[in-house]
């Protein structure tokens, strides 16, 4: 393999880890703050059809993708209305956005089908995205893979070394002491969720703005749920979710590749391995420990009201 | 200013009634404006989504038919809510009992002499199949403390994808072009059919006796005692002397082996055959409508009626009023969020308390 | 051979039916009904089956009247193609291989009304088949890739290994190898119909291992696109995609149901509809190449020639000799391939060097 075809690879690998790393950070904070939001698979392929829309009435790429996350957001004000607000069941109310999502992502595109429109532009610095080897992979991608990367760094920043972020995961761990502490519990799980949902929103945009640049009903095509999945393999920790969008990511795109060399595998095995890593890293995770105890947030999927 | 949820402390039934209620008039309303912004009658829209599929015998059956795998998987689910425990991979256990419990009707195709052991042996199958697979997450729980909602989850993923490759793979009908199906089972291998026209068939009546047990286990025995201990008050059931890691492994046991049932019930009533997919997101539905039926057997049995009776009228929307599929996964979303609100707005007062959020 | 005596006996079950039922004229419109197994928006296998429903309506608006029934589970598909027959529907369109058991089953309930089920193989008095025959379609595109390819390596992007996307591969390669005997194929299984991002991934895994002109049997337009920013060369699929990749797209294999639906619509309007089995290809106006682009002319006026020679039938596909992957002959020299050995083909021709999954 050569240094261009390697490196072709590894642009491919980025690409494709992309939405799944912008979904699963955003989940990922959603989760820190003791909240399970299950309609991030609708509030993606909302996202991606609201992005595609706004992005073709204004010609303009960015206000597309911010239309994108504006729509995973209000999507999931709705959610964090029900589950943090009225205390509803967040396994329940997340299902029923992602029903809610799916429709709406419908009706929201339905007039957009068939058009296309130009993939979001690529960054080019002359000297630097020609040189070969890495050019392309370090000083040639779209702005959403650098605001990606960025979320990593930002996502790990604020949880670790700041105290609303310090907050917000002792509230993940235990609501009713910190409510008890005098901390605002619902006002930061409700800015969670809300940040969540834009994250959602914003990698369905990519999907349909940058990756394969139209609308297609469903186009998402389950990516939410590895994105789930994702938050869970990376133990909820930002470095690590890039780490396992890769590895996602670059499974697929390298049993591609391995089929295109002529090395054929069984497609299902493959697909299911997300999944079956996932409990895999779960369960070893849980075994290094040794009481036993879990790593998720203790308080996740939990409801909680003031008054319990 | 900031919102407070204080409990009501005398629930009353009337509101516990209501409540439901006006979220529905609530979807229908917003629905309705819908409706009318495409250009179609809101009353004839009204019509056809919910009175027409009541008003015939056949669409009748069908809601029956649709209900039926939602409301014995809520079931299920229902013990594992109650206490506490958070089996969010019904569809994965559904598909396995369709995917084992079609396996024994494969494998006897065909075969001679007395058969009819055989549909007995593919509901047990199904069912155990379902356990097995429901007690994966369960034991993970109790043994290494690993989240049970995520692996359940992702546990659905690995049953679709492998009900996928048995069906393109090796329970492929060998005569059938290669095409991705088992064969046609056997009539032996059928559950029967209730009525004439070949529709309603006896999976209904698996289901109506589930509602009739889990209500009686419920409220009549220890093990229903335990469950709602333990979910109303984890303190107290410890006290008591039960066991959480024994009632954990019996209520995934319980929920899976509904769902697994259910699974070989739709796999041998409806669709006579194995195919790559079985399940139209029934089990996640189930999660739906275990809320929406608040946890109670008979609740359940009437949630799972309006859901299907939702998906049937919209069938008929799309026929006669052209309005499209998206409108009523749209118009199903919002119902179930609206309820799930109101639930929420039953049980607590809502206090709007001037100063700062909490 | 099971696949023979399959249709065989079909057929003879089909032609010995047929021939007794009477048959009734329909009073007022003919209500036309479609069932899709896919979002009418896929912009390619239900877009292409809808667009033969507009057809038919602008081709007799005074006497039919359409409905369509999208995103319908093949699982749970019996329902639907039921509540079609009931509305009133005496026409009825099932388009996906997977609604075969249902229709049938719908079709005993209904006797006067007139199925037509897409690529399948098994009929009643009132149920018939109809698919194309794609391959002659991919004989053409396949030439014209080995004429352009500049790598000598063409790709092709396949989703499930059923015959119909086996005997395209297959077809495909025999095209390419008419006028470039060296050629290489890779091929990359999606085992998905429609997943815009995964079908962009293989195309680049393609193209990065040295293909130059790509050719998809799944249902996006993003492989296209991608073959078009890279500034490589590629094939449509289902619908004229040439909208999406202006300099990239080639041809496109078009499914032309319009001529067939409104046919079929007139036979049952005169009363001269019988069940039959159609496998139209380019003679029939069924598959239909869009347009020869973004190549040079003496490509075009040999892609145009083929296309002549397959319709009036001096150029079979699969005409011998036709040799094996592993060189024993499936086609005698001087014989053409006969349709139940294209209808079942689960092999791939010398000259592959993929192995076949299952």
């Amino acid at each position: 393999m050569t240094l261009d075809v390697l490196q072709m690879v590894l642009v491919t690998i980025v690409a494709a880890a992309t939405p799944l790393m912008i979904a699963a950070l955003g989940e990922l904070v959603v989760e820190r703050s003791g909240v399970l939001n299950l309609g991030v698979e609708g509030m993606m392929v909302l996202g991606a059809a609201t992005g595609f829309a706004v992005a073709v009435e204004t010609g303009s790429t960015l206000v597309g993708a911010l239309a994108g996350a504006g729509a995973g957001l209000a999507l999931s004000a709705l959610f964090g209305i029900l589950t943090v607000v009225l205390a509803a069941n967040q396994v329940a109310s997340g299902l029923a956005m992602t029903i809610l999502g799916l429709g709406l992502s419908g009706l929201v595109g339905a007039s957009y089908v068939g058009m296309k429109r130009e993939p979001a532009p690529h960054l080019t610095i002359s000297g630097l995205t020609d040189f070969p080897g890495i050019g392309r992979l370090v000083f040639g991608q779209d702005a959403f893979v650098y605001a990606g990367f960025a979320l990593v760094g930002g996502i790990a920043w604020f949880l670790w070394c700041t105290r609303a972020g310090l907050a917000l995961r002792a509230i993940g761990d235990d609501h009713t002491s910190t409510h008890a502490l005098g901390l605002q519990v619902r006002k930061v799980r409700f800015l969670a969720v809300l940040f969540g949902g834009a994250c959602a929103g914003l990698a369905g945009a990519y999907l349909s703005l940058a990756y394969t640049p139209f609308w297609a009903p469903a186009m998402t095509a389950g990516r939410g749920w590895i994105a789930l999945a994702l938050v869970v393999f990376a133990s909820w920790r930002p470095v690590r979710v890039m780490a396992g969008a890769m590895l996602f990511g670059g499974a697929t795109v390298l049993q591609l590749h391995a089929q295109a060399a002529g090395f054929g595998l069984p497609g299902q095995a493959l697909s299911a391995l997300p999944y079956l890593a996932t409990i895999l890293a779960l369960v070893l995770l849980s075994l290094g420990r040794r009481q036993g105890g879990s790593l998720a947030p203790a308080s996740l999927g939990r409801v909680f009201t003031p008054f319990r | 200013m900031r919102i407070d949820l204080s409990p009501r402390t005398n629930r009353s039934r009337l509101m516990d009634g209501f409540a439901p209620i006006l979220a529905f008039v609530v979807a229908v309303a917003i629905g309705g404006v819908v409706v009318a912004v495409m250009g179609r009658s809101p009353a004839t829209a009204f019509v056809t989504y919910f009175i027409a599929p009541l008003s015939e015998v056949w669409s009748l059956q069908e809601v029956a038919l649709k209900a039926a795998p939602l409301a014995l998987i809520a079931i299920g689910l229902a013990f594992c809510f109650r206490a506490n425990v958070w089996n969010i991979g019904a569809e994965g256990q559904f598909v396995i009992g369709g995917l084992f419990g079609g396996w024994i009707a494969v494998a006897t195709h065909g075969a001679g002499g007395s058969t009819f052991w055989v549909l007995p042996l593919m509901l047990a199958v199904g069912t155990l199949a379902g356990v097995a697979y429901a007690l994966i997450p369960a034991i993970l729980k109790v043994w290494l403390g690993v989240s049970e909602i995520l692996t359940s989850l992702m546990l659905v993923y690995v049953a679709e994808l492998l009900l996928d490759y048995m069906a393109r793979g090796p329970l492929r009908d060998p005569a059938g072009y290669n095409f991705p199906q088992s064969v046609t089972f056997d009539d032996a291998a059928r559950l029967p059919y209730l009525m004439e026209g070949d529709t309603l068939h006896a999976g209904v009546l698996i289901a109506l006796t589930a509602v009739v047990v889990a209500t009686i286990v419920l409220a009549r025995t220890l093990f229903g005692f335990e469950v709602r201990v333990v979910g109303a008050s984890p303190r107290a059931a410890r006290f008591a002397g039960f066991s959480d890691v024994r009632l954990t492994l019996a209520v995934f046991a319980v929920s899976g082996g509904a769902a697994g049932l259910a699974g070989i019930a739709e796999v041998a009533g409806k669709i006579g055959q194995l195919q790559p997919s079985i399940s139209p997101g029934y089990g996640f539905t189930a999660i739906i409508v275990a809320f929406l039926g608040r946890l109670s057997p008979v609740g359940i049995l009437v949630a799972a009626l309006v859901i299907a009776l939702t998906t049937i009228g919209g069938e008929g929307a799309q026929i006669d009023l052209k309005l499209p599929l998206d409108l009523t996964r749209a118009f199903q979303g919002l119902l179930l969020a609206l309820v799930l609100g109101a639930d929420a707005l039953s049980r607590y007062r809502v206090l709007f308390v001037p100063g700062t959020a909490t | 051979m099971g696949i023979i005596k399959g249709v065989a006996v079909s057929l003879a079950l089909a032609l010995g039916i047929s021939s007794v039922q009477a048959q009734e004229k329909p009073v007022g419109k003919l209500k036309v009904g479609f069932v899709y197994v896919g979002p009418v928006a896929d912009f390619g296998y239900s877009f292409q089956h809808d667009q033969s429903r507009k057809a038919l309506l602008a081709a007799m608006p005074d006497k039919v009247e359409t409905s369509f029934l999208e995103n319908v589970p093949e699982a749970d598909s019996e329902r639907s193609i039921e509540s079609l027959a009931r509305s009133g529907h005496q026409l009825i369109f099932t388009t996906s291989f997977g609604f075969m058991e249902p229709t049938l089953k719908v079709a005993k309930k209904f006797p006067k009304v007139k199925f037509e089920h897409a690529t399948g193989y098994k009929r009643s008095a009132n149920v018939s088949t109809y698919s194309a025959r794609f391959y002659e379609g991919r004989y053409i595109c396949g030439e014209i890739a080995g004429k352009l390819s500049k790598t000598g390596t063409l790709g092709y992007i396949a989703s499930f290994p059923i015959p119909e996307v086996v005997s395209g591969i297959n077809a495909f390669m025999l095209g390419a190898q008419s006028v470039n005997p060296n050629i290489k194929l890779k091929i990359v299984w999606v085992n998905t119909w429609f997943d815009p991002g995964k079908e962009a991934e293989a195309a680049k895994a393609l193209l990065a291992q040295g293909a130059d002109v790509l050719s998809q049997h799944t249902d996006s337009a993003a492989p296209l696109q991608e073959a078009e920013k890279q500034g490589k060369l590629a094939f449509g699929q289902s619908s004229d995609q040439m909208r999406f990749a202006p300099k990239a797209q080639l041809t496109s294999i078009v499914d032309d149901w319009d001529g067939y639906v409104i046919n079929e619509a007139k036979a049952v309007l005169d009363g001269s509809w019988k069940s039959q089995d159609t496998w139209g290809g380019i003679k029939d106006g069924m598959v239909v190449l869009a347009p020869f682009a973004n190549m040079p002319d003496d490509v075009k006026a040999k892609a145009e020639a083929t296309k002549k020679a397959i319709a009036d039938g001096t150029l079979h596909p699969f005409k011998g000799p036709v040799l094996k992957q592993d060189g024993t002959v499936a086609v005698k020299d001087g014989d053409n391939a006969p349709d139940p050995m294209i209808l079942g083909m689960n092999w791939y021709v010398k000259g592959i060097e993929d192995k076949l999954p299952n």
